[in-house]
């Protein structure tokens, strides 16, 4: 075999091996959605993040509109304090309302903004006011426990 | 009992005084390789024999790869009622794992063992001495262009058995089992990550190329020059190679996968 037709089939195996790079970077993942765009910084606390986790996403209406760029905690508030970067693109108006709900039954959580009325608009830095915090089982199951034993309690008080 | 004890401790100073040999021959083929790179057609030539003729094995053993783990994944799933989160499934497993793994011990013993008989050979039959006699270093001529040709094949063909296996999971998923197409792809998506899974995967891939390709020159090049020294240096190949790739893969899976995240 001559130079040339090495030359010519070592072309061909570099182009498609890049090809498949592109092909995993492109459609696998998820590097054409959103890293090049411009973002800005608004920061939320909530009494407890449940399972919430860093690139986790922010959805508005369904819609992904960001991605949780941090998560930490407030020692003097003993709050969690998440940092969310939301594509420029998307304007909200100061009073957005933030809460973290679960996809699915057991799906990951991600952070839901509900847009308010007001008619500034929230800025680079700035916070939102409103959020929710994500609700724990544990929590849900033992109000539900005491509910029910407060009812059982009063029924046999009735009698 | 004391033959026994000679012969245990021989085998212990051997196999150190060989790897110490090893990294020696690292560091001199690292300072050698400027030839290899200068006159690339050199390299690009044995990017023809380990990558290209390995092409045909890696994108058949992909495919059948992601197939499987599509009809394995697929019956797993659907008991959780989430048989969506196939596509999620196969190419996390295969980017992550199955990909760089399969692809370098498929690489081992297709072109390591390849590189490993030619050098011993050409050491056999005095072609090494030969160059060293024309005053042309075997190291700089010989081996360091197989050694770039592997490094620099490695990667391309651990992606392309990733996507392959992919392609693969896919045309049993979504094709013949009818998996929701939307849902197999954006899902798929959502779940993988560029820096975290794929970058991972090529660093990966990188690291077994290198592994694998300088352990078959090293081996080739301090084969015992008979018959019998070539087809035993090229066995070894075979053998530490794969169990350099698992052992390093479970080093490199440890470092990436289990912070945070």
């Amino acid at each position: 075999m001559n130079r040339s037709t090495i030359d010519l089939w070592v072309g061909v195996f570099v182009a498609i091996g890049l090809g498949a790079l592109l092909f995993l970077a492109l459609k696998v993942g998820n590097l054409a959605s959103f890293s090049t765009a411009e973002t800005y910084r608004v920061d939320a606390r909530f009494a407890n993040i449940g399972g919430l986790k860093v690139r986790a996403p922010v959805k508005s209406a369904g819609v992904v509109v960001g991605r949780v760029a941090d998560i930490a905690f407030d020692n003097e508030s003993y709050e969690a304090v998440t940092v969310l970067r939301i594509d420029s693109q998307y304007k909200f108006p100061r009073d957005t309302a933030a809460k973290i709900l679960t996809s699915g039954l057991l799906g990951d959580q991600y952070i839901g903004l509900e847009a308010g009325a007001d008619a500034r608009i929230l800025k680079d830095g700035e916070r939102l006011r409103i959020t929710q915090s994500a609700v724990v089982l544990e929590n849900l199951i033992s109000q539900f426990l005491f509910s029910k034993a407060a009812e059982g309690g009063d029924a046999k008080g009735g009698k | 009992m004391r033959a026994a004890l000679v012969r245990l401790g021989a085998m212990v100073t051997t196999t150190v005084w060989r790897l110490g040999y090893a990294s020696r021959f690292f560091v001199y083929l690292l300072a050698h390789s400027g030839t290899a790179l200068r006159r690339f057609r050199l390299t690009v030539r044995e990017i023809y024999f380990a990558g290209v003729l390995s092409l045909i094995i890696i994108l058949v053993s992909g495919l059948f790869v992601g197939m499987v783990l599509g009809l394995q994944g697929y019956d797993t799933l659907q008991r959780y009622g989430s048989s969506e989160a196939l596509g999620v499934l196969v190419a996390l497993s295969l980017v992550r794992e199955l990909g760089p793994v399969v692809a370098g011990l498929l690489f081992a013993s297709r072109a390591g063992s390849a590189i490993t008989a030619e050098i011993g050979l050409m050491k056999a039959t005095e072609q090494l001495s030969a160059m060293e006699m024309m005053a042309v270093d075997p190291i700089a001529r010989v081996v360091a262009p197989r050694f770039w040709g592997g490094v620099l094949s490695m990667p391309l063909l651990a992606a392309l058995f990733s996507a392959m296996g992919i392609f693969g999971g896919y045309l049993v998923g979504v094709v013949l089992i009818g998996v929701d197409e939307g849902a197999f792809w954006s899902q798929m998506q959502a779940a993988v990550d560029v820096r975290n899974d794929i970058l991972n995967g090529v660093i990966k891939s990188v690291v077994f190329g290198v592994a694998v390709t300088l352990i078959a020159v090293f081996e080739g090049y301090d084969s015992v020059p008979t018959a019998e020294g070539v087809s035993r240096a090229t066995t070894r190949t075979v053998v530490t190679s794969s169990l350099a790739i698992l052992a390093l893969d479970f080093v490199l899976t440890a470092l990436m996968f289990t912070g945070g995240n």
